[in-house]
């Protein structure tokens, strides 16, 4: 047996600790963005939603000195935006994607005007917080046990959505929304309410991801702080085929890549460049793979990998639910 | 427990869906709504089912009015309707088909789903694997699943909206025993259905409508001529008929096998002489539309073949359909014939033979307003297509068909235009005629079919049901043909 070499065990562990921590402002925006296409709703403006709740959260903490406070605003500005698509779409029957993107370039503009004079100031952060006991396993404990509160929400995030899913009644709604918005409503389910309600959480999910990076990940507010995670948040939720559980697995892949193009930088310039695209082309080839006819047969015969890697996207999404 | 329907008015615009229908249904019946396409049937069932809301008028179920502002008021008060094409989430498994949307708390206890989903199933005398997807059950199936439900959800009222539409045959004897079954038990089962023998086969008492309005109500049997008469009001008047010179066969088919959705059409054996005038009648969906589509080259035949004038169109192009001298006029003038938003003088530019790549605007407007003249087109050559009224917007479809063309497919020549409009495009269209053109017409008005057609040929189920010559049949016999039968 090769004896381990503690510091190798330690860079490994410290490495997969960094992996969580920064995947978790992904999962939750992305997480958000699940819920609500899943109910039939695309709220485009996610890159914009992101970036003006992380500057307001920063603002907010900043004045107020305290970060939760921060998260809180952040959680209402994505809510708002999030509201104005749904309004649009649902009661004013506007196109979803034209609606979405204007708000996108318009929270873009606001946010580098609005935030303009918080460039280079410090404000409050999130207070690391080791789970007692659980972060003292050897290895697990330190990766997935040693961080702070909005990690440990991107698990909830996930645990959460998967369970609303495909465990509850509302979450099995949900689903029937986006996918036959007429068959829901001939049970009797007010389709559009619903719809609009998901929206606004989703968004809310997305406002609290802004605030994870201006006072969390990378503390402090600049134009280019968040790094286009809105528009990889969409991507994320279709590789992902709206299955939170593939769609956290995406994100996951995404920042490790991430976090190994930066600890590769000065070994291999080159290759650490690609890294973190790579998740794409992996995602593609996967749906290729999902799509091609030997998959379909494969799938035959394990109906649960099938729902897992082969979920496709709700029916109705994008489209306008009327009343006949 | 009765269900009393009172005085139900629903007007679309100008459209009296609904124009004051009253009747009720006792409990343990199986009543027939009885009515042709668009007599106003499925506004009344979406009234009762909450989908649409009445202008004005009651719905009673056991005594009490009800308050039917959407589907859930409806389920609520224990009004079931299946639709005709069962709304079930293709994706999602029978159990959560069966589960979704019911009343109850967050938690979804799939395992006491199930056995409450085996329970009334096999009340029902149905058997369902609940991890199948619904997509992978046939539509029989699927309706048997949305009975279950509605059983499930306590439903006292049925309402089953053209139910054999896209059923097998034996799915269809399935049925039957069902609703039969449920009318037994107690429950009020409303059959909506253009089929005369559906109803007879079926129902205890029936109601039939006509333009929006209750013209007959009956305990059955009933004889099949006073339904029909009722069904299609007593406007059979035969007319004199030009006969015609019958030229060479233009269209033959051979063994045609034709699919489009749910429509199949097996081994069609069928020709068209030059110069003649064939009229297809039929339900919808029987197969009239299809074989048009087929012949204009929107549809590629699965097998059989399918000649022009002699040369071979078997799954050519519509261009090349175009090329051979076909051209087709569809239903939806505004939907596949016009483009929205581009005027009559565009339209015609778009059609003219001029190869130039520039468009001489000048002479565009000359030539619109030639045509605007020819065909009384009542219109600006800068007027947009969805500004003209549907019998202009035929007009100009009319004046847009090139001048050598040996086969024309029109679908509803003259649905929705008013008798002048009908009557100049039929004028036109008989003079093409004169000149060798032959003319293939799907159309629900019988007389129409009547006074223009040689030969009309019946479709049910997908299949000729019957050729008549027109000069030796009446709008009574057309009326059992459509509806399967022969006239007794």
């Amino acid at each position: 047996m090769v004896p381990i070499d503690p510091r190798g065990a330690l860079i490994v562990e410290a490495t997969f600790n960094s992996i969580i921590a920064a995947a978790a402002p992904l999962i939750i925006a992305s997480m958000g963005e699940t819920i609500t296409e899943k109910s039939g709703v695309i709220n485009l403006s996610l890159e914009g939603s992101i970036r003006l709740s992380a500057m307001t959260a920063f603002a907010v903490a900043f004045w107020v000195g305290n970060a939760l406070a921060g998260f809180a605003v952040a959680a209402i500005v994505g809510a708002l935006i999030a509201a104005i698509i749904a309004y649009s779409s649902i009661g004013l029957k506007l196109n979803q994607i034209a609606v979405g993107f204007v708000l996108t370039l318009l929270a873009i503009d606001l946010a580098s005007f609005l935030g303009d004079s918080f460039v280079g100031e410090r404000g409050p952060r999130v207070p690391p917080l080791p789970i007692p006991f659980l972060s003292d396993i050897p290895f697990i404990g330190k990766v997935l046990f040693d961080h702070n509160l909005v990690v440990y929400a991107s698990y909830v995030a996930i645990g959460a959505t998967w369970w609303f899913f495909y465990r509850t009644k509302p979450g099995l709604t949900l689903q029937g929304i986006g996918e036959r918005p007429e068959a829901a409503f001939a049970r009797g389910i007010a389709v559009n309410e619903l719809r609009f309600w998901y929206t606004v959480l989703g968004g809310a999910m997305v406002g609290i991801a802004g605030a994870a990076y201006s006072l969390d990940v990378k503390l402090g507010w600049r134009e280019t702080l968040t790094l286009n995670l809105g528009w990889i948040a969409l991507a994320m939720v279709i590789f992902g085929g709206w299955h939170p559980l593939r769609v956290a697995f995406g994100a996951y892949l995404f920042g490790a890549l991430q976090v190994l193009a930066f600890q590769l930088q000065d070994v291999f310039p080159g290759v650490s460049q690609v890294l973190p695209i790579a998740p794409f082309p992996l995602m593609i080839l996967a749906l290729v793979f999902v799509y091609s006819p030997w998959f379909r047969q494969l799938g035959s015969k394990f109906p649960r990998m099938r729902n897992l890697l082969g979920s496709e996207a709700p029916a109705a999404i994008g489209t306008v639910f009327e009343r006949e | 427990m009765a269900l009393e329907i009172r005085d139900i008015h629903k007007y679309f615009g100008p459209v009296r869906a609904s124009d004051g229908v009253s009747f009720t249904i006792e409990s343990g019946t199986l009543h027939g709504i009885l009515g042709e396409n668009g007599a106003g049937k499925s506004t009344l069932m979406k009234i009762l089912s909450g989908f649409y809301e009445a202008d004005s008028g009651e719905v009673v179920l056991d005594g009490e009015v009800l308050d039917l502002r959407s589907p859930a008021d409806a389920i609520e008060a224990g009004i079931g309707m299946l639709h005709q094409d069962p709304l079930v989430f293709l994706p999602f498994s029978v159990l959560d088909n069966f589960v979704l949307g019911s009343p109850g708390g967050i938690h979804l206890d799939r395992s006491e789903a199930q056995s409450e989903l085996a329970r009334v199933s096999a009340d029902l005398g149905f058997h369902f694997d609940p991890a199948v997807a619904a997509g992978d059950l046939t539509v029989g199936e699927r309706q048997q699943l949305a009975i279950t439900r509605l059983m499930w959800l306590g439903a006292k009222v049925l309402i089953f909206d053209e139910p054999t539409t896209g059923i097998s045959a034996t799915q269809r004897v399935q049925l039957f025993t069902t609703l039969k079954r449920l009318a037994q038990d107690g429950l009020i089962v409303l059959f909506v259905s253009h089929k005369l023998e559906e109803v007879e086969e079926l129902c205890d008492s029936v109601t039939v409508i006509r333009q929006g309005k209750v013209v007959y109500e009956a305990d059955m049997p009933v004889p099949s001529e006073t339904l029909v008469a009722e069904m299609f009001g007593k406007i059979f008047v035969q007319e004199d008929h030009a006969s015609i010179e019958t030229g060479a066969p233009l269209l033959v088919c051979r063994d045609l096998v034709l699919d489009e959705g749910t429509t199949h059409i097996e081994a069609l054996d069928f020709e068209i002489a030059s110069g003649e005038v064939v009229g297809l009648a039929g339900l919808e969906g029987s197969g009239q539309r299809t074989l048009l589509r087929a012949c204009a080259g929107l549809i590629d035949p699965t097998g059989g073949t399918l000649t022009v004038d002699g040369t071979d169109l078997t799954g050519a192009s519509y261009r090349d359909h175009l090329h051979a001298g076909v051209h087709y006029l569809p239903a939806g003038r505004l939907e596949e014939g016009l483009v929205e938003g581009i005027s009559i003088a565009e339209h015609l530019v778009l059609v003219s033979d001029d190869a130039s790549f520039f468009i001489d605007w000048k002479k565009a407007e000359e030539v619109a307003t030639k045509e605007i003249d020819e065909y009384s087109i009542k219109g600006r050559p800068d007027s947009n297509a969805e500004t003209l009224s549907g019998g202009n917007q035929q007009r100009l479809l009319l004046a847009m068909i090139p001048d050598e063309v040996r086969l024309l497919l029109l679908e509803h020549p003259t649905r929705g235009l008013d008798v002048e409009s009908a009557a100049y495009v039929w004028t036109r269209l008989l003079e093409r005629r004169e000149r060798g053109t032959s003319i293939m017409f799907a159309s629900a008005d019988l007389d129409e079919l009547l006074r223009y057609s040689d030969r009309i040929v019946v479709f049910f189920g997908g299949d000729i049901f019957a050729v008549r010559d027109a000069a030796e049949t009446d709008g009574e016999e057309l009326g059992y043909l459509i509806g399967g039968k022969e006239r007794v």
